[in-house]
């Protein structure tokens, strides 16, 4: 077989070489940083996902080497390939950057912004999607759609207000199960997911909808209103489990561990799927071979506890507005500035024991 | 001129016996001599363009059509006619069901599909028994089943029924409920051509353009091109509803005007009660709307024609597209504010909810224009629809995001002095609109002739 040649596409005036059939927008993640296009309803683990959300959108400025004519519209970069000679566009994009925040508007109209009741809030996609990419306003003035909560198995809870039908966990259930017990029903805004007349969803690893959903849809009840993310440290660890591998993130307070998810890579998604034993039953730190720290996207919310030196906490890369001509993107809106209870000079890792809120306060 | 409506007003022509006296099938015996790649080579010389609504040459999209080894391909008719407006296909498979089975048995031929679909929509229900009918005495009489006129081909012909949804009229929506799945678009490429229904290659046709197969096989592809002007070629069913004298289905031949098509008696015959036109929206209730001065003569002052290029000379600034052939008329009476809210609603219901800027942005516009129209919007909602359609355009996996956007924006282009005496007059329109007291139209008529 003769060396397949890699194709040379330029996002964003950077250059770089993918195998053929590599879509865009995993492409620029090759890239990385900035000019990686968000998404929120394309899984690299999951077949098929992608294409919905819209958030992804891309200008491609040049089809190819061999066909120069630029695309008509904006493509979804998850699910378009490249092609040799390509290029790209997305955050030098006048017309990326308003349909985007154009979607972002539009996820959010029907979403409830419950943000400060919501076990997602601080490691929410469309939190930060809408940080980087939204207005501060809504121009939306009616009633949003909303829906009952609904139980979907023991450890499952569906809050289908909150849901921005991203499909992902159709795609997980499908996936997995051999039947098919997970769905969407209606069309159009009311469309809502559920399950075949409110039976649960049973299978060893299905509690992996809770961390594929980007938003708070779906959540684990063993940790509903437990805790907020940002006061638990995440923690890696391991056991030995024979279902699945076994590798995951523990987040912890203390000596006590408030739930376990799967650990979540720098797009935010899975690197393994784990268990319903390992998330929901190993709740305790005898149970866990710790390794260390986890290490966490700066630019989450999670991360804002100020780990940097001591544990690996990803350094931020250097801005690319000297490589950029045009537009420098919006800049993701500083956490640690503006939040009263997140202050930058208190440092999480000097706190004996877990953190509280008292510890944040202005005058002490 | 007809081709395809030529006999429709004989009687008994929906069955067998009469249609077969009057010519029928005869293109079936002529294809079969001939060999599939002949036939495909005389549609395309034909020009025929898809009558569905995007306009796309029939030719062209037949010769797209992979033909891997082993794998069988298919034909579908898309008979899922749901555009506001449109009933064309209706009418030609309710009096010439075995007009359309002839059309599709050449174009089986053609494309080497042995297993061919109709997909109707289910409000069709009774059409559903003609065609099943239709195919029966088609079957009996040696039409269709194994080996066709000796000719070694097998052709069968399966009706489908859908459940009632618009979206399932987009061709990846159709082949995902031909499967027996939601009706949700898929993400284009991969084309139908390559991987349609089950994965194998597929064509899906409207009704209009299979039909148009008869008389290109019969006629010669060369004769038919002579028909009609420029890229136009040949004749086209247009089903015409809203303020004309006589509404109905006309088979043209596009070489007339539009102004002609309205008034003369051949054609719809003007308005009724002596009322003046305000604008048409002339190829189903997803292309955008014309004031009546745009929709006679075109911006650079020329007369328009009813053809595809006419039509949507000036782009969407001051043109329209020929697109289904829905030919809406309104009247000085009309409001345009409710109609737009009327389409806003069925784009909203129809949405299936897969990507983001449809699913929310339809909704979000129909409630904008309930307040317009129930007089309490407020004149910044007529600048946020604008930026709404115009953020849902061409953002969407399916044409159904674009179809939502263009009538409220050419309503808003066209008409915004109406929508914003709609927001000044809240009273007056709510009197008007409703027909409590009829008042003389209070806005300088612009666009009225």
């Amino acid at each position: 077989m003769s060396e397949v040649q890699n194709f040379k596409v330029t996002i964003d005036n950077i250059t770089v070489e993918v195998a053929p059939g590599t879509t865009i927008l995993n492409a620029a993640r090759a890239i990385g940083g900035e000019v990686a296009p968000p998404a929120m309803c394309y899984y690299s683990k999951l077949k098929d996902s992608g294409g919905k959300c819209r958030t992804c959108l891309v200008e491609v400025s040049k089809g190819s080497e061999k066909d120069p004519r630029p695309m008509p519209k904006l493509v979804a970069s998850c699910r378009t390939t490249v092609m040799d000679g390509m290029e790209v566009k997305n955050i030098t994009s006048e017309k990326v950057l308003d349909a985007r925040k154009g979607i972002v508007e539009m996820l959010l109209i029907n979403h409830p912004l419950d943000c400060p009741v919501c076990d997602q809030a601080g490691e929410c996609d469309l939190q930060n999607l809408s940080y980087e990419h939204g207005s501060e306003k809504t121009r939306y003035e009616f009633k949003r759609r909303t829906f009952e909560k609904e139980d979907i198995g023991p450890y499952i809870q569906l809050h289908m207000t909150r849901c921005i039908m991203c499909f992902r966990c159709v795609y997980t259930a499908d996936q997995l199960t051999d039947k098919r017990e997970h769905g969407i029903l209606e069309r159009g805004d009311h469309a809502q997911i559920s399950t075949l007349l409110g039976k649960s969803l049973d299978h060893d690893f299905i509690g992996n909808v809770i961390d594929v959903c980007p938003v708070g849809a779906l959540t684990d009840k063993t940790f509903r209103f437990k805790n907020r993310v940002w006061f638990a440290k995440p923690v890696d660890a391991h056991r030995d489990c024979p279902t699945c591998k076994g590798k995951v993130r523990l987040w912890m307070r203390g000596e006590e561990v408030f739930r376990v998810t799967a650990r979540k890579d720098q797009w935010g998604e899975v690197e393994d799927f784990i268990c319903n034993d390992c998330r929901f039953h190993k709740k305790e730190t005898k149970d866990w071979v710790i390794e260390g720290p986890s290490v966490v996207d700066r630019r989450s919310v999670i991360a804002q506890g100020h780990y940097q030196g001591k544990v690996g906490m990803v350094k931020e890369q250097p801005r690319l507005i000297d490589q950029v001509i045009g537009k420098a993107p919006k800049l993701l809106m500083d956490i640690h500035s503006i939040s009263d209870v997140n202050r930058p000079d208190v440092d999480l890792s000097q706190i004996e024991g877990p953190a509280h809120s008292d510890d944040f306060e202005h005058n002490k | 001129m007809k081709l395809l409506l030529q006999n429709a007003h004989i009687e008994g022509i929906r069955f067998y016996d009469a249609y077969r006296k009057n010519g029928g099938y005869q293109s079936v015996e002529k294809a079969f001599k001939m060999s599939t790649d002949a036939i495909v080579e005389e549609v395309k010389k034909s020009g025929l363009r898809g009558r569905g609504g995007a306009g796309f040459p029939t030719g062209m999209k037949w010769s797209f059509l992979a033909k891997p080894e082993g794998v069988p391909r298919h034909l579908v008719c898309n008979a899922d006619e749901s555009e506001p407006g449109t009933f064309k296909d209706r009418y030609l498979m309710e009096f010439l069901p075995h007009l359309l089975i002839e059309g599709l048995i050449v174009s089986s031929y053609a494309l080497g599909s042995n297993a061919t679909y109709i997909y109707i929509r289910g409000e069709y229900a009774w059409i559903t028994d003609i065609l099943e009918h239709a195919i029966a005495e088609a079957k009996q009489n040696g039409w269709l089943g194994k080996n066709i006129l000796g000719s070694g081909f097998d052709c069968e012909i399966y009706v489908h029924r859908g459940a009632g949804a618009y979206i399932c009229g987009e061709e990846t929506a159709l082949i995902e409920s031909l499967e027996g799945k939601r009706g949700n678009p898929r993400l284009k490429p991969p084309f139908p051509a390559i991987q349609g229904v089950w994965m194998r290659p597929t064509v899906v046709n409207n009704v209009e353009t299979l039909a148009a197969i008869v008389p290109i096989i019969n006629m010669g592809g060369e004769e038919y091109a002579k028909i009609g002007v420029g890229r136009s070629t040949g004749t086209k069913l247009l089903s015409v509803c809203g303020n004309v004298n006589k509404p109905g289905v006309y088979e043209i031949d596009m070489t007339i005007s539009v102004e002609e098509f309205i008034y003369s008696d051949k054609y719809c015959g003007g308005i009724p009660n002596g009322k003046r036109l305000k604008a048409c929206i002339p190829g189903g209730s997803s292309v955008p709307i014309v004031p009546a001065n745009l929709l006679f003569k075109t911006a650079k002052g020329e007369t328009r024609m009813m053809n595809y290029e006419s039509l949507s000379d000036g782009g969407f600034a001051t043109g329209t597209m020929m697109g289904s052939g829905g030919f809406i008329v309104l009247d000085e009476d009309q409001c345009v504010v409710r109609h737009t809210m009327t389409l806003a609603r069925f784009y909203n219901h129809e949405s299936c909810g897969q990507c983001s800027p449809c699913r929310e942005g339809t909704g979000w516009m129909y409630k904008i224009l309930k307040n317009i129209e129930n007089g309490q919007g407020k004149l910044s909602d007529i600048d946020l629809l604008w930026d709404i359609q115009r953020r849902i355009e061409g953002n969407t996996i399916c044409p159904l995001g674009d179809a939502a956007a263009w009538p409220v924006a050419a309503a808003i282009r066209h008409f915004r002095d109406e929508f914003e005496w709609h927001v000044l007059n809240p009273e007056e329109s709510q009197r008007r609109n409703y027909g409590i007291a009829h008042y003389a139209d209070p806005l300088p008529m612009v666009g009225v002739v």
